[in-house]
């Protein structure tokens, strides 16, 4: 079938139309509250009162408050409702002519709504993820038409470098020139490039990744296909979590519609244009985000990093020119190139354009998925859009980037949100989870915890990282038990500074920015542990008497 | 060389699908691993031999990679499993009393089964559900804001079903 025609029966569905869609979160927040049965329910109170011919109920992606789970939108009556169950069904049904149902209502006026831009998540809540059809009507595709049929590869580079567009997995390198790169690259003799979406989300704390991929799979076909356009590739590669089983199984499904459409495969859109995905399973192996041990990893072994240069722009699977960008980067792409790079940088700061997606969570009213303009403050994210510290508890720090960032004070709260400032914090701005902690969290204890994390993830290739991090966790645990003294301390810094100047990756290299940022922003905390023996929030159990 | 199936099982059949799929090529290691460890629940010695030969990998690299990742498990799994997810969010909302609790009630620790086969204690390292911390999976299924009580009152059921 053409894309025509598959457009024509999306215009004729919509004709036959139903007045109202009843659209039901079916990602995995809400599906472990169990939406499917609330869907199910619906699906029946609409035959029940025989409203098929102008109701559809709809499973759609994530809809952002997961909190509030299981989230309802009705499109027509422009309402969302929170904390739906099998029982309110009939309710909502019955409430379609005439007022939204009171009760279930959430405050879509609240700043977690109205403060949000959207471009990765314009289609999260609203299509369905397992239907072409859905992405197509959304205006799906036509960013790759468009490449295909009026822009030169040279042109795409042009657009996204204009936009401004930097790396979402964490390091923010500019895009552009990334794909510049592997464009110019030197082929080897077999002439192939490939592209590969890096989606082993594996930081603790953040599921933007996950929540893309299952709620618009086919914006990251899309993306990928661009650039594989733009650089001149042919295959693709998408590395996603094995812990991620809906999300794979929704992109299956993105990849055969895909094919069956025409916008994958050989001769893309009747143009000489070919590309093909297949999905790689990662196997639990937090290492394997790093380019290099991604690669690796796709190869069928162990997933150890290695040295750079070469980077793969140059050299990367088999050997080959290869582009790696995170899913959210690929997520951007479509919408740059159908309103152009100057559209997108207008939104952002000066070095930082666009937007991110974070995903809320840990001790804050609202946790979700949020998608905010680069450059809004964190008090802005912590206290108006996820509404502050429940109980009446006090914030005391927010942890972002993960195992490879840092944990930000209460006086930094008035610090923009974008790659150079959260770096000059001792932070990242890393993928995006953004972890609040109020003051019954041990600024010590969370040091640990990342520690422990790096140092189980540790792939044990280089010194370093393999005894560095076994090391400091070992004084860690030290000063959360009471044993450690001031010496210890020293001993850790020094070690911190080493671990991060030597090591071969970027796991370990960041591995003592948690610690390091804590002990810039709480050295109190540390001076407690070893001099009083005492935990100031009671999280560490101190097993050692106090000497005099 | 074509390797001889370990046994007359037909979930090899599987196994000899993906392999095929992907032309017994060496590279292909992981995904077929996958494959093993999903049709026989974990990855016993002879399984990987018999991937070992018929990919014409040496069975070091084949061990070197398994017990590389996290996923894949050597060990069989109990009847079900309670996999804690220990990532930031739900550690910060108490994730190490949930496991705790789970480790005195049945009397296991993290990576291992309880003596009658019933129940396989896991730690995730993030589930991807930090909106809904603490969270726990219990046989493929994310329960979300987890109490200690409502774990206990699961794993119960779950365990006294099968007496």
């Amino acid at each position: 079938m053409s894309s025509d025609q598959t457009l024509n029966q999306v215009n004729a569905n919509n004709a036959r139309g139903s007045e109202y869609s009843i659209n039901v979160c079916v990602a995995a927040g809400c599906l472990s509250s169990g939406s499917d049965k609330v869907k199910e329910s619906l699906d029946h109170e609409v035959r029940e009162h025989e409203l098929d011919h102008k109701c559809q109920v709809k499973g759609v992606g994530c809809l952002g408050l997961c909190s509030q789970g299981t989230l309802v939108a009705v499109e027509k009556q422009n309402v969302i409702y929170k904390q739906v169950t099998q029982t309110d069904a009939k309710e909502i049904v019955e409430s379609l002519d005439k007022g939204p149902v009171e009760r279930l209502k959430c405050d879509t006026d609240s700043p977690f709504f109205r403060r949000q831009t959207k471009i990765v998540l314009e289609n999260s809540g609203i299509i369905d993820p397992e239907k072409i059809e859905d992405y197509l009507a959304a205006d799906g595709y036509s960013g790759l038409t468009t490449a295909l049929t009026e822009m030169s590869p040279h042109d795409i580079i042009d657009q996204i470098s204009r936009s401004g567009l930097r790396g979402r997995g964490g390091a923010g390198y500019p895009t552009g020139l990334k794909w510049s790169t592997v464009a110019k690259a030197k082929l080897q003799s077999d002439g192939k490039k490939y592209v590969i979406c890096n989606a082993d989300e594996g930081d603790p704390g953040a599921f933007m990744d996950r929540s893309v991929l299952e709620s618009d799979p086919f914006r990251v076909l899309e993306g990928m296909a661009i650039a594989a356009y733009a650089t001149g590739a042919t295959h693709g590669y998408i590395y996603v979590r094995a812990e991620y089983p809906l999300a794979v199984k929704r992109l299956r499904t993105a990849i055969r519609q895909a094919e069956k459409n025409g916008y994958l495969g050989n001769n893309i859109l009747e143009t000489t244009f070919s590309f093909r995905i297949d999905i790689r399973l990662g196997a639990g192996a937090f290492v394997c985000g790093e380019e290099t041990a991604l690669i690796a990893s796709i190869e069928g072994k162990r997933g150890t990093p290695r040295p750079r240069p070469p980077y793969p722009a140059q050299s990367g699977l088999w050997g080959a020119p290869t582009l790696i960008n995170n899913v959210e980067t690929y997520a951007n792409v479509p919408s740059i190139v159908r309103h152009g790079g100057e559209w997108f940088a207008k939104i952002g700061t000066e070095k930082s354009k666009g937007t991110k997606v974070f995903a809320l969570a840990g001790r804050v009213r609202n946790t979700g998925l949020i998608e905010v303009p680069i450059g809004i403050s964190l008090r802005e994210v912590i206290y108006d859009i996820a509404g502050g510290i429940p109980d009446n508890k006090k914030f005391k720090a927010v942890q972002t980037g993960g195992p490879s960032g840092g944990c930000i004070p209460a006086e930094q709260l008035d610090m923009k949100v974008d790659y150079e400032t959260l770096a000059q914090a001792g932070s990242i701005m890393g993928s995006g989870g953004m972890i609040v902690a109020d003051e019954t969290s041990c600024m010590v204890d969370v040091a640990k915890f990342f520690m422990e994390f790096c140092m189980t993830e540790s792939c044990g290739k280089c010194v370093p990282c393999r005894v560095g991090t076994a090391q400091m966790y070992e004084i860690l645990n030290k000063i959360t038990t009471g044993h450690a003294t001031m010496q210890d301390l020293d001993n850790l810094k020094e070690l911190c500074a080493m671990v991060q100047s030597t090591s071969l990756c970027g796991l370990g290299q960041s591995s003592p920015n948690p610690v390091l940022s804590t002990l810039r922003y709480f050295p109190k905390e540390y001076e407690e542990h070893i001099l009083h023996k005492k935990c100031p929030a009671g999280v560490c159990k101190m097993t050692a008497e106090i000497s005099k | 060389m074509k390797a001889e199936r370990p046994s007359d099982d037909k979930r090899w059949r599987l196994v000899d699908t993906t392999m095929r799929r992907h032309g017994h090529h060496p590279n292909s290691l992981i995904e077929v691993l996958h494959t093993v460890q999903e049709s026989f629940g974990y990855l016993e010695e002879e399984a990987l031999r018999y991937v070992a030969v018929s990919l014409r990998v040496p069975m070091s690299k084949v061990y070197g990679v398994a017990t590389f990742y996290q996923f894949f498990s050597l060990k069989p799994q109990g009847k079900h499993t309670c996999v804690v997810c220990m990532g930031t969010a739900c550690y910060i909302k108490g994730a190490q009393n949930l496991l705790n609790s789970v480790e005195s009630k049945m009397k296991i620790k993290p990576g291992e089964t309880t003596s009658d086969g019933e129940l396989s204690l896991l730690t995730a390292r993030c589930v991807g559900s930090c909106g809904l911390a603490p969270a726990v999976v219990i046989d493929n299924e994310v329960l979300g804001n987890v109490t200690e009580a409502k774990l206990s009152e699961r794993i119960g059921r779950l365990v006294q079903n099968e007496l």
